[in-house]
């Protein structure tokens, strides 16, 4: 049992030794410590990412306000991908190669994701990635601070089909046509099965990206609905065509307590664009609400309503992984003595920091994190009140247990595994 | 059983343990119970219990503790307004104002002042015990003397039947005078008695009401008496027949309701592509910019609408009357001034004229992006547009798009008549047909340009007031229309507002009727597959002009 663990240290010391090296080399140069933002900022999903660009700088200025990391100034880098995935396979390379970061933020959608990936890889970066995803991945340059699918569909559908959430037996599921929502409905199907729900008891449809005629689909999922089973619908529609669709949901008069929807990206900043009144009672499952009352999180309102100085502004989970993310990210590289990418990444295993729910967010060995896992109700003021919660933190599992290809796979960074997707260890 | 020295908290723990055993044999529970105290302030101990089973529990022994003021306790609860002091665990309502919560007793109908929000926590519901409080208030409110009260609460009954108001419900249904409170009551009692414990007997009555009954919720009772967990053989048969002539009325209902929707999203296609078929069909610019139109149509909607959220919100109906016209005036004008500045010197050159207009369609999404930030903005419905009517059978025809239907066909007409009967529509045809000769004629060929594209532009803003309805007003709106609106100008034939018409409302239509079938993806696949194979067959779209225009 000794043996890995001085094996380990050992990989650190030289990590540390090395790192402290080119830090050194580095450090002549310059005196700052450059870190990458890699977030839209115009296209189709600057709706989303832009916030999330606002809260890093706003969190690396609360550091610098700190006194910076290693006696040295944090530089923000913020380049503009555009919502074009090509572009964001360049821009990240120009991050790492030219800027020299030492660490990226960065990436909303799966697509963009798998787009840098092959870059962080061949350059040896290190990506932060902050949004609840599919899970089935787990790349020795990204840390994956959202959510896997174990930690918001699974336990989400298990809500639904507890007393609590109704009892539901039938379940429609609803996804823009991408590669998140089909994994995702995938693990959910083999889940349901497992469960004992029949596949005539599942419903499954996809939309384009920014779908906006939903009539068809809210009628036939009523009739779905109509056929005696307490029936839900699990939404993993995503950003432009959720506003279209509560608003049919309620037009047609799709009332909760009836036929309740779970959604997954659906959280405070796209809740803004619609009046919610009608929708109260439809569900959202993440990891962080803007509404859960603990010190820590209030804090982090006042300072964001500080930073962007509009007191409207709403905060969302993407914005508390990044906090997690970088804080997490700032005590590995004070823990390592260098921002060296391969010295912090020993340094992140088990790093932990109180996350904005007041939990202590642990990084594993898997890159995914523990969190807990909420579910809230909408409000009428576009809020989420939490209605359910796990007892404490869930670990994020990179490769679904309901997929039965994916169940023998272990992802685990440290000796004797060092493996993103081994059977077994590579040492 | 009880031992001496504690004897009072004793009896109280005997109260609420019998009341929950009480509540959870709900069957038991007579409706008419006399009023008693003891039995409310339980109840109400158990609302504020963290668990919701407690919870449900003391709903339940609220509704049974016959207290009058229970019914105003439950539709707070429902509404989300119960709240209890944290003080002393008092049940009150409150509703929320500009400087706190204004709290009332609820059982001594007083108000006790406005309390900071620290002071109280609510009570938190979620959609099962939403159900069950709706249940409870049928109950309750089954003689309300407010008919739409009657029609709520025989709502409730509806989706979660209590067998044990079966009694009131039957006495409350005989008296009732309101046709559409007494359909419901009938609805509800059917549903009680369709039940596995209820008579076979009354299951027949019950098979016989919903024959006549459109609602989707007779269609399910209906089912489960078909199915095979239904033990008596001539309910089975009933069942079947029944739900047999329901679903053949549905079907017809579905059909139309079908129409209904491809009319919807053909209103959507032909208003975003009027403009185009202006800016394109009748002056042959490539307008890659005419989405953000739209857009700027929308985001003047919204602009409007904080005006009036601010200023005067009790006039919030009359937002979109102003946004129309003004809509109209600001991507008019600006159409006007991208036609002076950019595109008149680039007439004739297709290519150009594309990438230049895509360059400020660009432009103009970034400009919005900064000014108002990239997220969505909140356009609401009027009170006039929202809801629906029930065609029946569960199908909806919504308020929003039944007028974006009338208002497309009113801005069609309002194009058609300004081209055909004025002066500018004359001027604007006799350009368009042959520059050179109405030049000579001494038209002002520049000026009727600038005016034609302003029209073209203003008609999308309009649009872009109309689609703020129905769909997101971001920087992204434009974008999701340019597409559409080329497809339904091309196909209906270029320059021809009657093509662009029926090419809109066929493709609306066809695009509805595939989409169950096929799946939202596949079905505009199709649809576009579909166009194509056309346009080879008849190049210039289903309405082709003829003559000598044509030809140049």
């Amino acid at each position: 049992m000794n043996k890995p663990s001085i094996g380990l240290r050992r990989l650190i010391q030289t990590g540390v030794f090395i790192g402290a090296l080119t830090a050194s080399v580095a450090g002549a140069a310059a005196d700052t410590i450059k870190v990458g933002i890699l977030h839209s900022l115009s296209g189709t999903m600057a709706i989303s990412e832009t916030t999330l660009k606002d809260a890093m700088l706003m969190l690396i200025d609360e550091q610098n306000k700190k006194g910076g990391l290693l006696g040295k100034r944090l530089e923000p880098v913020i380049v503009d991908p555009a919502s074009n995935w090509p572009l964001f396979a360049e821009k990240a390379r120009e991050l790492i190669s030219k800027d020299k970061v030492s660490a990226v933020f960065g990436c909303w959608t799966s697509v963009s994701r798998k787009s840098v990936l092959p870059v962080f890889e061949e350059l040896n970066g290190m990506l932060f990635y902050p949004v609840q995803y599919e899970g089935e991945e787990s790349s020795r340059n990204v840390f994956y601070t959202g959510a896997a699918p174990n930690q918001q569909a699974i336990p989400a559908v298990e809500y639904l089909m507890s007393e609590d959430g109704g009892g539901a037996t039938r379940f429609a599921l609803l996804g823009t046509d991408y590669v998140y929502p089909r994994t995702t409905n995938k693990i959910l199907r083999a889940f349901l099965n497992a469960k004992g729900v029949a596949d005539g008891d599942i419903m499954e449809e996809y939309t384009p990206f920014g779908h906006s005629d939903w009539q068809t689909i809210v009628s036939s999922v009523k009739a779905f609905a109509s056929e005696g089973k307490k029936t839900a619908v699990v939404s993993t529609i995503n950003g432009d065509a959720n506003v279209p669709f509560y608003k049919e949901l309620a037009n047609q008069g799709v009332k909760a307590e009836d036929l309740p929807v779970v959604a997954f990206s659906v959280g405070e900043e796209e809740l803004a664009g619609i009046d919610t009144a009608p929708l109260v009672g439809h569900l959202a499952a993440w990891n962080y609400f803007m509404s859960v009352e603990t010190p820590e999180n209030a804090e982090f309102i006042k300072k964001w309503h500080a930073f962007t100085k509009d007191e409207n502004r709403v905060t969302n989970d993407p914005m508390e992984a990044h906090y997690i993310g970088f804080k997490m990210w700032v005590q590995a590289v004070e823990q390592a003595g260098t921002t060296d990418v391969d010295a912090v990444r020993q340094a992140m295993y088990g790093q932990t920091v109180t996350s904005l729910t007041g939990t202590k967010a642990v990084m594993n060995v898997n890159h995914h994190l523990s969190k807990p896992v909420f579910i809230g109700e909408v409000q009428d003021d576009g809020q989420f009140e939490t209605v359910w919660q796990t007892e404490g933190p869930v670990i994020g599992d990179a490769w679904s247990d309901f997929i039965p290809e994916s169940k023998k796979l272990t992802a685990n960074w440290t000796y004797p595994w060092v493996c993103g997707n081994c059977e077994k260890p590579k040492f | 059983m009880c031992q001496h020295h504690n004897l009072k908290l004793c009896r109280l723990f005997t109260t609420i343990s019998l009341i929950i055993l009480l509540a959870m044999l709900s069957g038991f529970i007579s409706f008419t119970a006399i009023a008693s105290p003891a039995e409310r302030d339980v109840a109400l101990a158990l609302l504020i219990e963290k668990s919701s089973k407690k919870r449900a529990a003391g709903v339940d022994a609220l509704a049974a503790s016959g207290d009058p003021a229970a019914a105003s306790i439950l539709a707070a609860m429902v509404d989300g307004d119960l709240f209890f002091q944290k003080s002393d665990n008092r049940v009150v309502i409150a509703k929320k104002q500009a400087d706190g919560y204004a709290v009332i007793d609820p059982i001594l109908n007083e108000a006790l002042g406005v309390l900071p929000s620290g002071d109280i926590k609510k009570i938190r519901v979620n959609n099962r015990l939403r159900r069950q409080i709706r249940g409870a208030l049928g109950g309750l409110n089954l003689s309300h003397s407010n008919a739409e009260t009657r029609l709520a609460a025989a709502y409730g009954l509806q989706k979660s039947p209590d067998p044990a108001l079966r009694p009131a419900l039957k006495s409350a249904f005989a008296k009732e005078a309101d046709t559409d409170v007494r359909t419901a009551m009938g609805m509800a009692l059917a549903v009680i008695d369709s039940r596995p414990e209820a008579a076979p007997k009354d299951r027949l009555v019950a098979i016989e009401l919903l024959t006549d009954s459109d609602s989707t919720e007779a269609r399910v009772i209906l089912t489960l008496l078909a199915g095979d967990t239904e033990k008596d053989a001539s309910v089975r048969a009933a069942a079947t027949i029944a739900l047999d002539t329901v679903e053949d009325r549905l079907f017809y209902f579905q059909t139309l309701g079908s129409i209904f929707q491809g009319l919807s999203l053909g209103s959507v296609l032909l208003l975003a592509a009027i403009g185009l078929a202006i800016t394109f069909g009748v002056m042959g610019v490539i307008n890659m910019a005419h989405g953000e139109m739209i857009m700027i149509g929308a985001y003047v909607t919204f602009m409007i609408q904080e005006v009036f959220r601010s200023f005067a919100p009790e006039y919030f109906g009359l937002s979109l009357a102003l946004a129309v016209p003004a809509g109209f005036v600001a991507s008019g004008a600006l159409g006007v001034v991208m036609e002076r500045s950019v595109i008149r010197w680039l007439y004739g050159r297709p290519l150009e004229t594309l990438l230049a207009t895509w360059g400020i369609s660009l432009i103009l999404q970034q400009a919005v992006r900064t000014v108002f930030g990239p997220t969505n903005q909140e356009v609401g419905n009027p009170e006039w547009m929202s809801g629906a009517v029930e065609l029946a059978g569960g199908v909806l025809l919504t308020y929003n798009r039944i007028w974006i239907i009338v208002f497309a066909l009113a801005v069609l007409a309002a194009v058609w008549a300004l081209i055909r009967f004025t002066s500018m529509g004359l001027e604007m045809r006799a350009v368009t047909q042959n520059r050179r000769m109405a030049n000579s004629m001494g038209i002002h060929s520049g000026r009727v340009d600038a005016l034609t594209f302003g029209l073209g532009s203003g008609v999308a803003g309009m649009a872009g007031v109309a689609l703020s309805q129905v769909d997101n007003v971001s920087p992204n709106l434009g974008q999701a229309y340019i597409i559409d609106s080329f497809m339904v100008v091309v196909f209906g034939g270029v320059g021809n507002l009657w093509g662009t018409l029926m090419g809109a409302f066929s493709l609306g239509i066809v695009n509805k009727f595939l989409e169950p079938v096929s799946g939202a993806v596949l079905g505009k696949i199709i649809v576009l597959v579909a166009i194509i194979l056309f346009i080879q067959k008849r190049p210039r779209g289903l309405f082709a002009l003829k003559g000598r225009a044509v030809e140049n």
